[in-house]
């Protein structure tokens, strides 16, 4: 099992299972307070479910940070059609390999937050959408769910509550494009991936044009924790409007890189030195993507931060999805950019144009520099070619390429033309890589 | 066509797992496990996926053509995943993935003459926080360096032989 040495300063909420013998199993969860929220919800009303979700301050673990009560709010419970559970497991933002854990080591707390939802929302079926990659997790959960129902923990009558619920884990193969959850939804329905123009929001119309509640997992497996103990005592671990804890990636440049679980607002440099043991060979921290690589980059001297959506939105960047990507002094910023870059025109999905051209001339632009012929106009370029992406694309895509070409170009502008000058930075190696 | 009886057990359940009349949403999961037990994604695979969910054989190929775990020509027995994205990339992929061109004699996307390795540059495989990291099939293998990475290479030319 994938698992690093926890640090002292974790609070333990949702990986509170991690470490324990067959951990995964229905009968480690259930001896551990497991299905017990459940229980407790279904003597609720959805409203006061609601309630309490929003109550807890949650808000969306996959990137956007939207408040999930409010979410779970807009699905019009009165609708005719059938309403659905999706969970977005297509975890794939560069940095981030937190959900993988949850499903690994406690894949029933994520059924448990799945059912809670469900009876929310009144839906009656839904679905585990797993990046294809992470195939020995499908079959982690496939085992869980198969054990939830010879328990009687899905299916018909659950415990005798008289509420029915299926389950099924579905797989993705391969684009990061469908972690958005439109294009998620698309795949889900048999299509390629590309993004649906919204509103009308899956809320309302989702899966299959119906009502569907679709959250991360790292957002699921936190609402049999918020049931079980209330919606207060979830916030009050966090900071104000930015409830609990989260599950922080922590790669790149540390002594002890590792999935962490910390409260909202934790400070970013203590997170790198504490919790991750510092920066290795005794380096000086030159910069940091504080949520995943769409989000802007942080200079050491911006660092000194309270990772909470609120706080990390001010300083400019964002806190993403958990993934904090660590870089010391020697980190030549023009092959990371040019890395960075080269991702997102992979993964765009060609629909909308902005995205589909932009993010070809910013690998373009990013290739001619990193291969030592950049002029010094080229800079710029990148910069108005990513302003010119901003706000204009069908999906976050297109942002999510714009934003670190901005931060980068932006923040280090003298190592990019310093670059430029000597055809090569005394910090680059020069890789060509597969493309 | 005929498959395994495991697949088309597997093939039965996803079925049963879409509400009527929406088999379509099976396509993408059995051209995927399909292709596990075939190699690729052969045109009788395609309009065999196409008649057993109910759509053309054009949405099918529309889906093989978009998402990259979907291939047209089988990979080697052995397909090495590298992963070169930011996390790994900080940690040595860049080393590893020149090292392992070397080693293997081979190129991007290229397979072995003997059909026993097949590399690949593949993207962010979410093992960020134990990089550099690599998948040989479905299997993943965290924290490489160069010398484990010849081991794992001669282990698995070892049960090639075989």
């Amino acid at each position: 099992m994938l698992y690093n040495e926890p640090s002292p300063l974790e609070v333990k909420i949702l990986t509170r299972r991690f470490g324990l013998p067959n951990s995964a199993s229905i009968d480690t969860y259930l001896a551990t307070d497991g299905y017990k929220a459940f229980l407790k919800a279904r003597e609720m009303t959805p409203e006061q479910i609601i309630e309490e979700v929003k109550a807890s301050n949650l808000r969306g673990r996959g990137g956007a940070g939207f408040p999930t009560g409010m979410k779970w709010g807009f699905v019009p419970r009165q609708s005719p059609k059938p309403k659905y559970i999706v969970v977005n497991a297509d975890e794939g933002e560069p940095g981030t390999c937190k959900d993988r854990l949850l499903m690994e080591h406690d894949p029933h707390q994520l059924i448990e937050g799945i059912l809670i939802a469900a009876l929310a929302v009144g839906a009656r079926l839904g679905y585990v959408y797993i990046r294809g990659e992470y195939r020995y997790v499908i079959g982690i959960m496939d085992g869980a769910i198969a054990e939830a129902y010879e328990r009687g923990w899905l299916g018909k009558n659950i415990q005798g509550t008289g509420f029915d619920f299926d389950l099924y884990t579905h797989t993705g193969a391969g684009s990061y494009e469908c972690g958005e959850e439109s294009a998620l939804l698309e795949s889900l329905e048999g299509k390629r991936g590309v993004p649906r123009i919204r509103p009308p929001f899956p809320a309302v119309a989702g899966l299959y044009q119906c009502p569907t509640v679709l959250n991360n997992v790292e957002t699921f497996c936190a609402i049999p924790a918020i049931l079980r103990d209330g919606g207060a005592a979830f916030a009050a671990l966090g900071t104000p409007r930015n409830g609990g804890t989260r599950l922080f990636c922590l790669s790149g440049h540390v002594n002890k890189p590792g999935v962490y679980e910390l409260p909202m607002g934790f400070n970013l440099l203590r997170m790198i030195h504490e919790v991750g043991g510092g920066i290795p060979n005794g380096k000086k921290l030159k910069a940091v993507i504080p949520g995943g690589s769409s989000c802007p980059v942080l200079r050491a001297d911006e660092c000194d931060l309270a990772m909470d959506f609120d706080s990390v939105a001010k300083a400019g960047s964002m806190l993403g999805s958990g993934g904090v990507i660590v870089m010391d002094e020697d980190t030549c910023m023009v092959t990371a950019l040019w890395r960075i870059m080269r991702f997102y025109q992979h993964e765009s999905c060609g629909w909308c144009i902005p995205c589909r051209e932009g993010t070809t001339w910013l690998k373009n632009l990013m290739h001619r520099i990193h291969q030592g012929g950049g002029r010094s106009a080229d800079i710029d370029l990148v910069g108005d070619v990513a302003r010119n992406m901003l706000g204009r694309t069908f999906c976050p895509l297109g942002d999510a390429a714009a934003m670190p070409a901005i931060s980068f170009v932006t923040k280090f502008r003298e190592e990019f033309e310093d670059y430029i000058k000597r055809r090569s930075s005394p910090l680059a190696e020069l890789v060509t890589l597969g493309a | 066509m005929t498959f395994s009886p495991e697949l088309e057990a597997r093939f039965e359940k996803l079925l049963k797992s879409y509400p009527p009349g929406r088999a379509r949403s099976a396509v993408i999961p059995m051209l995927l496990y399909a292709q596990d037990e075939l190699g690729s994604v052969t045109r009788e695979l395609v309009e065999e996926v196409a008649r057993r969910c109910g759509v053309t054989p054009l949405q099918v190929d529309e889906v093989v053509s978009y998402y990259s775990m979907l291939r047209r020509k089988p990979p080697g027995k052995h397909h090495v995943q590298i992963c070169t994205n930011i996390s790994c990339l900080l940690r040595g992929a860049d080393k590893l993935w020149e090292h392992a061109t070397r080693k293997l004699g081979i190129g991007n996307k290229e397979t072995t003459p003997d059909g026993l390795f097949s590399l690949e540059e593949v993207e962010c495989i979410g093992a960020c926080s134990w990089a550099p990291a690599i998948q040989v099939n479905y299997d993943y293998y965290h924290g490489l360096t160069v010398e484990k990475f010849d081991e794992l290479i001669e282990n698995l030319r070892k049960t090639g032989v075989q």
